[in-house]
């Protein structure tokens, strides 16, 4: 098949498999609405229940679910087409730690109390913070491995913020709601939220797919793609300030959600021509509906206490993983 | 037409002075061989042509200052074949030869019709259009150096730097990439390779540049550079140097026995 065509082909099914999992989070859920009903919601004519079942939790959940589930692809695709590393993720930079640290201290100060948004907003106040140290760290080098240990050095930073509110915590709940925040969750999450998140990861997205020429021509290495034409300055910048603000963004009303990042662009790689640029778009679709079936799978596997997302999220990497392990030993 | 003019060219690398004073004029269609010991400051030279280090004086394309240019101007003006064949990811041969068009694409325009003219010329020039399928990484080590060249043609740009393209090709495999070196120059380009066998570098360049410690020790036709006095005094060697065929062959005999070196810049 031409490459445009399959690369069509590939775009359409993702779309469709998306389309899919934001259908099954309106209609799925520990309340079970047969579908006339939420069908008569949708044209204006459903009973209140049905209305804030529908409008008031599951939609706003399913939309902070596919953005940051396409933010966490995009990122994860990016970071590795940038550090030519297939298991570079968009933690690398620490700027979903520094996010995380926020909330953490919006939670362990009791800030989170005084008004909702405080807590997603500190969370991208501590992305942005993390930024500036990055860049204090990272100088005007163009070489990714000073970005690696820069990045390196913000997220020991922020884990180790977060590990000393969770030493200092005045009790056991106060810490366990910082755990629990810090596994990841779409739970009761409003427009709000979504409000909140969505300009940072459509500001993260563009300024991240902006990038996929110079991302392809880094397969050659620095000096090639310099000399390709790519400002390397312009590319990191883009790139740092694309990660920082969208998974910020996105990790100030979903709390830490891990693998996604990861694995989508190595699900997606083989069924593209494998260079950088063709994953990116891709990877935010498959990002997208990954993170909504996860979602579902929360709200579907009934046990006493609420599966967090993150917690999801990890075990369907491990299986991912071990898939890769078989294929690169030839076991399969 | 002078293309490029290196006006005391000199670059520092930390504290130490890798290249000091270089100059030199070069004109179209012209195959030009750098040569010199390794750590002779060879590659630099080819990078601080290219902006890609940092260089004192001054360096000019057809008059323009490299620093007032930008990067994807530059681009479209001078090709570059890197030292080495890392290639990061595994991509076919023909998405490979494409990245030579990116100086051309805005970050979202689409291939034009050109480029794949463009693209196609190069993969037949480099004799690698039964290859374009085939996954780059995949490649042997002499397939491999005819698709990355072909990647630098497909720039189509008037100049070509290629730092070492001979390095670890076998003999048939080294005379593809000089012919290959030397068409493009007959064409109307001006090529600079950065080259270490000394007899392929006589046989093939209209010029060469001998380079010693950062410094330009000779510049002119390969029987004026390459004398057993240079050779001594460059690479520390006593070699016989054949005049007698239609180009010069240098056969290394032995290293020279030391003696105290010159003052380092």
């Amino acid at each position: 098949m031409a490459p445009t065509r399959r690369r069509m082909g590939l775009l359409t099914c993702l779309t469709l498999l998306t389309a899919a999992a934001a259908i099954g989070s309106l209609l799925l859920g520990p309340v079970d609405i047969p579908l006339p009903r939420i069908w008569s919601a949708m044209l204006g004519h459903g009973d209140q229940v049905t209305d804030t079942i529908l409008f008031d939790l599951r939609l706003p959940r399913t939309l902070i679910g596919l953005a940051v589930g396409a933010m966490l692809g995009v990122a994860g695709a990016a970071m590795q087409g940038y550090l030519r590393n297939p298991l570079a993720e968009p933690s690398v930079l620490g700027t979903s730690s520094a996010a995380a640290l926020g909330a953490v201290g919006a939670l362990y100060f009791g800030l989170s109390e005084l008004h909702p948004a405080m807590l997603p907003l500190l969370s991208i106040g501590g992305a942005c913070l993390s930024l500036l140290l990055l860049f204090f760290l990272a100088g005007r080098s163009e070489s990714s491995l000073t970005l690696i240990l820069a990045g390196i050095a913000v997220a020991t930073l922020a884990q180790a913020g977060i590990a000393l509110a969770l030493n200092l915590s005045p009790n056991p709940f106060a810490a366990m709601e910082i755990m629990t925040w810090l596994m990841g969750s779409l739970e009761n999450r409003s427009f709000d939220h979504l409000w909140i998140a969505l300009p940072c990861i459509v500001i993260g997205m563009a300024l991240l797919l902006w990038d996929g020429r110079a991302l392809d021509a880094l397969t050659l290495g620095e000096d090639g793609a310099q000399a390709l034409g790519v400002d390397l300055r312009r590319t990191r910048l883009r790139l740092m300030l694309g990660t920082a603000i969208g998974v910020g963004g996105a990790v100030a009303v979903s709390g830490s959600i891990g693998f996604i990042g990861l694995i989508v662009p190595h699900l997606l790689r083989p069924l593209t021509d494998r260079s950088p640029s063709a994953i990116l778009l891709p990877a935010a679709l498959g990002g997208a509906a990954l993170l909504t079936f996860a979602d579902i799978a929360v709200r579907l596997i009934n046990i006493m206490n609420e599966l967090k997302l993150g917690v999801v999220t990890a075990f369907l990497g491990i299986p991912i993983f071990l898939l890769h392990l078989m294929r690169e030993r030839r076991l399969w | 037409m002078v293309m490029l003019e290196l006006d005391a060219v000199g670059v520092t690398l930390g504290r130490r002075n890798v290249l000091g004073g270089i100059s030199a004029r070069f004109g179209d269609g012209a195959l030009v061989g750098i040569v010199g010991p390794n750590g002779a400051g060879k590659s630099t030279l080819a990078r601080a042509m290219l902006g890609l280090v940092p260089a004192r004086g001054d360096i000019r394309f057809d008059g323009q200052h490299v620093a007032t240019l930008r990067r994807d101007e530059l681009a479209r003006r001078v090709a570059y074949l890197p030292q080495g064949q890392t290639l990061h990811w595994p991509i076919t041969v023909e998405r490979l030869v494409g990245l030579g068009r990116l100086p051309h694409l805005g970050p979202m325009s689409r291939i034009r019709s050109q480029d794949t003219a463009a693209i196609e010329r190069a993969m037949a020039r480099a004799d690698v259009l039964d290859l374009r399928d085939r996954i780059a990484t995949e490649l042997s080590g002499g397939e491999r150096a005819r698709v990355l060249l072909a990647r630098a043609l497909a720039v189509e740009a008037p100049m070509l730097i290629a730092d070492e393209p001979l390095a670890s090709l076998d003999p048939g495999h080294q005379i593809d990439v000089m012919d290959l070196l030397r068409a493009e120059a007959h064409g109307g380009a001006l090529v600079i390779a950065v080259l270490h066998d000394l007899t392929m570098a006589a046989r093939y360049c209209d010029r060469l540049l001998l380079i010693d410690r950062g410094r330009l020790v000779a510049d002119g036709s390969p029987a004026d550079v390459l004398t057993p006095d240079h050779l001594r005094t460059v690479y520390r060697i006593e070699a016989q140097v054949d005049l007698t065929g239609a180009w010069p062959t240098v056969t290394p005999l032995w290293r020279s026995p030391l003696t105290a070196p010159s003052k380092s810049m």
